[in-house]
């Protein structure tokens, strides 16, 4: 979770019944009147951005027209679905599980993953566990380079950087997860006639933390304006449970344990929050660094950042081109 | 074997260009900033850091992935020949 407080939390408070309010009557027009489908579908994973946006859409269509959806897999973290179920009670929605670990078999995701990660830790097998990790770039200057730590089934864990080729295999192979649930999502949206909601919040959005086609895919996304502090200002307002308002963001990806932070962010949530707030606003490094209690140094590199995130967030935001 | 930097910068020049400006390396300078002008990702990094693993026969730790040491090609000579006397 991000803390209510932190140095330069005053830049990113919003008026969250004025925001709530903009959003329920943006998400109406485009549902009924610009896309004119009859409800949304919300993939909910038990946390704090998906929930946010099923209390929304429920709150602008109405509970009787969204459909949320479950899709857990074999990896999934079980608090996944227990917390998932608790939004969808809560708003009394009508929700489905679709279990998609069969699709991802089909598809090779875990056999291609497992034959990836054996480019680089070749006894990786069995009852193995893994997460893909970057270097902190908040905290010194240097290249963001992957890799992966594997936790053998006795628990003995080890750091190995990963070669282009095994990461590039591994990043394919999972993505086939985010890919298949929206398919999911699809369908049922073909089923209801219904829009399918994206759940991705600024920070996913404008630097590129998205699978194309996967999790970036969506007919309307009512947070992706939204800095992750401002989501979690969104939560406390509509009542999202507190377990999810407190759970770390989690990838839920991989099959160890895997901050945001880890796999993309490189630095603490709030910090890179203040940071695209400082870019997209035009506050000078030194100004920043003063109102966040960061350092010079800290700001610059966060800047730096952010500018080659969005380099790679090009690709991932573009639409097909026709020539 | 004493390492002829001119050519070191040739081949790593042309490792930059082939796989990064796509064989359009007329505007590409040796003093010129990979991370400012956006010519490698990430996993750019990750390729450029095995290529020169894998080309001259050193362990790059990662303390020593830093821009000093990789931004653009001149500093990756420099840290070439450091790494090879």
């Amino acid at each position: 979770m991000i803390a209510e407080s932190f140095p330069g939390a005053s830049l990113l408070r919003i008026d969250p019944k004025a925001e709530t309010d903009r959003i329920v009557a943006g998400i109406r027009d485009i549902v009924f009147n610009q896309l004119r489908r009859r409800g949304a579908v919300i993939g909910v994973s038990g946390g704090i951005d998906s929930s946010v946006v099923a209390f929304l859409c429920a709150r602008a269509l109405g509970s009787d027209r969204i459909q949320i959806l479950f899709t857990p897999e074999a990896e999934s973290s079980p608090d996944s679905l227990r917390l998932g179920r608790m939004v969808a009670d809560m708003l009394k929605a009508r929700s489905a599980v679709e279990d998609i670990s069969q699709i991802l078999e089909g598809a090779g995701c875990y056999k291609r993953r497992d034959e990836a990660i054996r480019l680089v830790v070749p006894e990786y097998g069995e009852n193995y566990k893994s997460k893909i990790v970057l270097p902190s770039a908040y905290d010194a200057s240097r290249y963001s380079i992957f890799s992966i730590v594997v936790q053998s089934p006795d628990g003995k864990t080890r750091k190995v950087r990963l070669s282009p080729e095994a990461y590039l295999a591994i990043v394919a192979a999972t993505n086939f997860k985010q890919r298949s649930r929206k398919m999911i999502e699809y369908h049922y949206a073909d089923l209801l006639q219904y829009a399918v909601a994206g759940t991705p919040n600024r920070l996913e959005y404008e630097l590129g933390f998205f699978v194309k086609n996967g999790d970036g895919s969506a007919d309307f996304k009512p947070i992706a304006h939204l800095y992750k502090s401002q989501v979690f200002q969104l939560a406390d307002y509509l009542g999202v449970p507190r377990e999810i308002q407190e759970r770390r963001p989690t990838t839920d990806t991989y099959t160890m344990d895997q901050s945001q932070e880890e796999f993309y962010f490189m630095a603490p949530l709030e910090k890179v929050d203040l940071c695209l707030y400082g870019k997209n606003n035009g506050i000078s490094v030194s100004d920043l660094a003063r109102l966040s209690q960061m350092e010079v140094q800290q700001v610059e590199r966060m800047y730096q950042m952010i500018e080659s995130s969005r380099k790679v967030a090009h690709y991932l935001l573009s639409s097909p081109i026709v020539v | 074997m004493p390492l002829e930097m001119a050519s070191v910068t040739q081949q790593v020049r042309a490792f930059i260009v082939q796989n990064y400006l796509f064989d359009r390396g007329d505007q590409l300078t040796d003093d010129q900033s990979f991370l400012e002008s956006g010519i490698i990702d990430s996993t750019g990094v990750l390729e450029l850091v095995a290529f020169l693993e894998k080309t001259y026969g050193i362990a790059i730790d990662d303390d020593e992935l830093i821009p000093e040491n990789l931004d653009s090609i001149d500093r990756i000579s420099k840290f070439l020949k450091s790494k090879l006397s």
